[in-house]
Parts: structure tokens; sequence; C-alpha cells
């Protein structure tokens, strides 16, 4: 059951839970309940907007930063990791395998801010050896969804 | 010129639901629970193959009956799900599952031979056993057991002149399928009246509950079925225009002959893709599966709130809901509705004449759309309860 709720929670969070109940063929209190204690245990641990940016006039900067770290005896990476994403700018941070360490993805107004962020907030970290900045240039696909507008093209009526 | 057209032609009726997509496609504004395909588009690893059989040039005739690689495939897949025991000789890619339908009446129908076609039902059968020489002898399925075929009602359609039966589970219009244990009698009845099955089991993906069972997997029956199935439903690919049918070889030998006169072969392009849904696609397919059955709970409780009668549809992706505490004719009931709420349904009377007192209501579409779609019903029954 709460997988089944998650999934489709995760593609529309607003989804309405009588709905959620019908679909699953369950009813409304047990999955008020389920999702309550879901937030609870953090399983659930936020309601965001999808939102194409591009679309609205704001300018946005997304950038995509390799983080390369040595880890501290007894702490590992986390204690680095906690100090980047305390930063209220950085909207994501992943521990990754292969040629880097943290995955950090910050979105700013302007390329100066995040060039900013980049030398005077992550290179200056004492267990930072480097960093590499990949800017976006257009997102196509974000959570398992197509920005571009779908299209239901198929005939009104069929056998 | 005196006499242009064929009479056997002209005397058959156009399709209802034609009729009625006339009147919807002048209505820019409306919404529509009537379509008859599923709206996810096809699996992106699908339609890859057939991109890359263009790529790679793959554009000239296949064999008449279709790629071996692909009829291999089918076989494999129909082992696999529905423990059916077929080799690629055995096997005819077509056009969709309603070229088999065709082909397959114009194989072994002689004048005069019966078909019982068990109704309601998908628009096609009926013209098809017209047009291949034979008599549709039509078999009214009842609410009452469910639209399940019983061996009752075959008894009372039944005459010396009966060749074929030809039935549809998981059906179009009703959603109603059969289980093996009621499928049972009916496979004994049809062996002892010697009769020969065309199984339309295109929606054999789409059971919630329990799993598709195939009429000619029963002992004695393969011999005397031919089973329809393809693309377009399970991995919805309607607009790719592929099927295929099972059989005896000697039936699949005269229906390759039509259909390489006729046809030639079947898309190359879509016949490469083919492959990779018989061999690969097994999560996607379960993915849109539940997806519908999320769906149809959805509409079976809104439909038990607004107080609307409907039998527990366990197939295909199709409600059957009745309207008969309307007083209103089918046709009546879903023309106002179009009218009144902009939301075209497709009348139970378009799939024979025991639909009557239904309307069919599409379940392929979001969540989002079925809502709005089904607060227009709600509406309009409410408006129509308050007048009487």
């Amino acid at each position: 059951m709460r997988t089944a709720i998650l999934k489709l929670m995760e593609k529309n969070s607003r989804i309405d839970f009588q709905d959620v109940a019908d679909m699953l063929d369950t009813d409304l209190e047990t999955v008020k309940k389920t999702v309550k204690e879901m937030e609870d245990e953090h399983i659930i641990c936020g309601y965001h907007t999808l939102i194409n940016w591009d679309k609205e006039e704001e300018e946005r900067v997304t950038a995509m930063i390799e983080v390369r770290i040595t880890p501290q005896r007894g702490r590992g990476f986390d204690k680095i990791a906690e100090r980047i994403y305390n930063y209220p700018e950085v909207k994501t941070v992943y521990l990754m395998s292969g040629t880097y360490d943290l995955m950090v993805i910050l979105e700013e107004k302007t390329l100066k801010e995040i060039s900013h962020f980049t030398s005077n907030r992550l290179a200056v970290i004492d267990s930072v050896i480097g960093t590499t900045t990949h800017f976006v240039l257009k997102k196509y696909k974000d959570h398992g969804t197509i920005l571009a507008e779908p299209v239901d093209e198929r005939m009104a009526v069929t056998p | 010129m005196k006499n242009l057209l064929s009479d056997k032609i002209v005397n058959i009726a156009p399709s209802g639901i034609r009729k009625f997509f006339d009147i919807v496609s002048e209505m820019p504004e409306a919404i529509s629970l009537g379509v008859g395909e599923p709206d996810f588009d096809t699996p992106w690893k699908i339609r890859e193959e057939g991109i890359y059989s263009l790529e790679r040039g793959r554009t000239f005739y296949t064999s008449n009956s279709g790629l071996v690689e692909l009829r291999q495939a089918i076989c494999d897949y129909s082992r696999r799900k529905y423990n059916l025991d077929y080799n690629e000789k055995e096997c005819l890619v077509t056009i969709g599952g309603s070229e088999a339908i065709d082909i397959a009446f114009r194989a072994i129908l002689n004048p005069g031979d019966e078909v019982i076609v068990v109704q309601p039902c998908f628009v096609s059968y009926a013209p098809c056993v017209i047009l291949a020489g034979g008599t549709p002898v039509y078999l009214n399925l009842s609410v009452e057991n469910g639209f399940k075929l019983t061996v009752e009602e075959l008894e009372m359609a039944v005459t010396d002149k009966t060749k074929a039966i030809i039935m549809a589970y998981p059906n179009n219009p009703t959603g109603a399928i059969m289980t093996k244990e009621e499928l049972e009698p009916i496979a004994d009845f049809i062996k002892e009246k010697d009769l020969v099955v065309l199984s339309d089991e295109i929606y054999s993906e789409l059971t919630y509950g329990c799993d598709h069972t195939s009429i000619a997997s029963f002992p004695g029956m393969k011999e005397r079925s031919i089973v329809i199935n393809g693309f377009s439903k399970a991995f919805a690919m309607t607009g790719w225009r592929l099927g295929y049918a099972l059989g005896p070889e000697e039936v699949m030998e005269q229906m390759t002959k039509i259909h390489q006169f006729a046809i030639m072969a079947a898309p190359t392009t879509s016949q490469y893709a083919a492959i990779q849904a018989m061999t690969d696609c097994d999560k996607e397919v379960e993915e849109m599966k539940e997806s519908y059955n999320q769906r149809r709970r959805y509409l079976i409780k809104a439909f038990e709130r607004m107080g609307l009668e409907c039998f527990e549809a366990k197939g295909a992706f199709y409600m059957f809901p009745s309207i008969k505490e309307f007083g209103l004719t089918s046709e009546e009931f879903a023309t106002k509705l179009l009218e009144e709420e902009e939301l075209a349904v497709v009348p139970g009377s378009a799939f024979g004449e025991c639909g009557e007192g239904f309307i069919r209501i599409s379940y392929a579409y979001s969540i989002n759309e079925l809502k709005e779609a089904l607060s227009r019903i709600e509406r309009f029954i409410t408006r129509l309860r308050e007048k009487k």
C-alpha cells in the first residue's frame, strides 16, 4: 500500500486522497493515515512543484558542480557534504561513485553568482581538492516529466 | 451507369460509432471518453526498434506471413503467457486484428454457413461474416450473467448450419472477462457440436485480478480455434497496424493466400518493432495495466456514488454502465450528453442490439480527464433525475 501511494504521489503530490483511495481500492482514512505515517517517518520529505522556469520570464541558471574531496578521518564524506548542503542556494547534493565525490546542483539568478559560490564557498573548504562546474543549457525532462506540453492527438471516438 | 455498387456492400449499415464520430468532430471543445485505444504512447524501446529498422534501410517486403523471427517470438510469447502451443507455420502476421478477423471468415465460410456472433461486440464481426458470404446469427448476452457467454445461450443459437462462433474476451465494449472455469463448458460445447471458434483476444493482457485464459488452450480445441491477437492494446501500438492469427496450419495456409493477394505483407517497420514488444516489454505492459486498473477502480467507485448501475468489468479498458433508468435510448442519452455537457461516450447500441440501454465509457484517459468527465456525467444525470 505504501509503495502504491508513493508512486501516485511522486507523479502528482496534489492528488486528491479520495481519488487515491478509489484507485487503490481502499478508504480515505487509510490513505490519510498512511501518508501521515510516512510524513512522520520522513519517507515523504516534502511537496514540491515542478516548474519550467524557462517559460517564466525570470532568468535562472542551473549548475552541476563536481566536487572532489579528501574524506575526513572518522567522518567520511558526510561532514563535508553537510557543510555544503546547508547553503540554501544548493538544491541537491549526492555522494557519487566514479571520478569525483559530490555532485552539487545549484540554482542562481546569474552566472556570476554561481562562480562566486564556487570560488568563495566551495573551493575554500579545506577538504575540497577541486571542482568542475557544468551549466545546464536546456531542461528537457525533470523528475520523470517531459517538460514539453503533452497533446492528445487521438481521434475523439474510435471503435 | 445502371448498377455502380455492390448490393451486398450497400446493404451493410455503416458503423454506429462512425456516425457518432462525425457529430463529435464538429465540436472542437468537446471532451471524450469514446476512444478505443490506449492513452499511452508506444513504449520508447519499441519505437526505437522501429526507427532503427528504418535507419538500417529495412524498407523491403517481408515474407507474406511475416518475419520468421517475429512469428517465432509470437509463438514463444503465446506459450509463455497463455500456454498455447503453436509453431511459426501456424502463425500469420496481419494488418491489425481486424484484417485477421476478415480473412479468417473468408478462409472458413461457405455460402449459407451460419456464424454465431456473440454480442455486444466489436463492430466489424457481423459485416465481415456477411462479406465472406456467411450469415451472422446474433447471440445477445445479458447483463444478469455479467455479459459472459453460457452454454444455454449457445444451445438456443446453434442450428445445423452453424459453422463457427466469434467471441471476444476480455470484451469490448463491456469489459467482461471469462475465467478458465467459465470457458471450459463452452469449449466442451464447441467440440461436441463440431464448431470452429474465432476467439478475438486482443485485450488478453488487460485482465484485472486473474490471468487470461485462451479457449484454444483446452485439450482438443487447438484444431478448431483461430486465435486473433495483436499489438494495439497491450503495447499501445494502434497506429502501427499490426496483429496476428494463430490456428491450424491448413487454415493459416488459406488465410495466407488471401492475405498475399490482398495485402502482400504487414508493414516491415512495425514487424521489427513488434519483436521488441514480444521479447522485452513485460515490465512496460505491467505498468500500463496497473494504471488502467487504478482508473477502473476509480470509475467503479464514482459510479457507485452517482448511483449509476454498472457491473464490475474486469478486463480491457471499458465500463458499460446501464442508463435504463432514464428512459432514453443509448443514442438519445449519448447525443444529449454531448449537446448539453460536451462529453462524448459511445452508445451501447453501436455494439449490437443488446447494447441498448448501456453506454460505453473508455478509461484510456488520465485520472484528471476522467474526473472532469465524471463531473459532467453526474451533472447530466442529476438533471435527468430531477426532471422525472
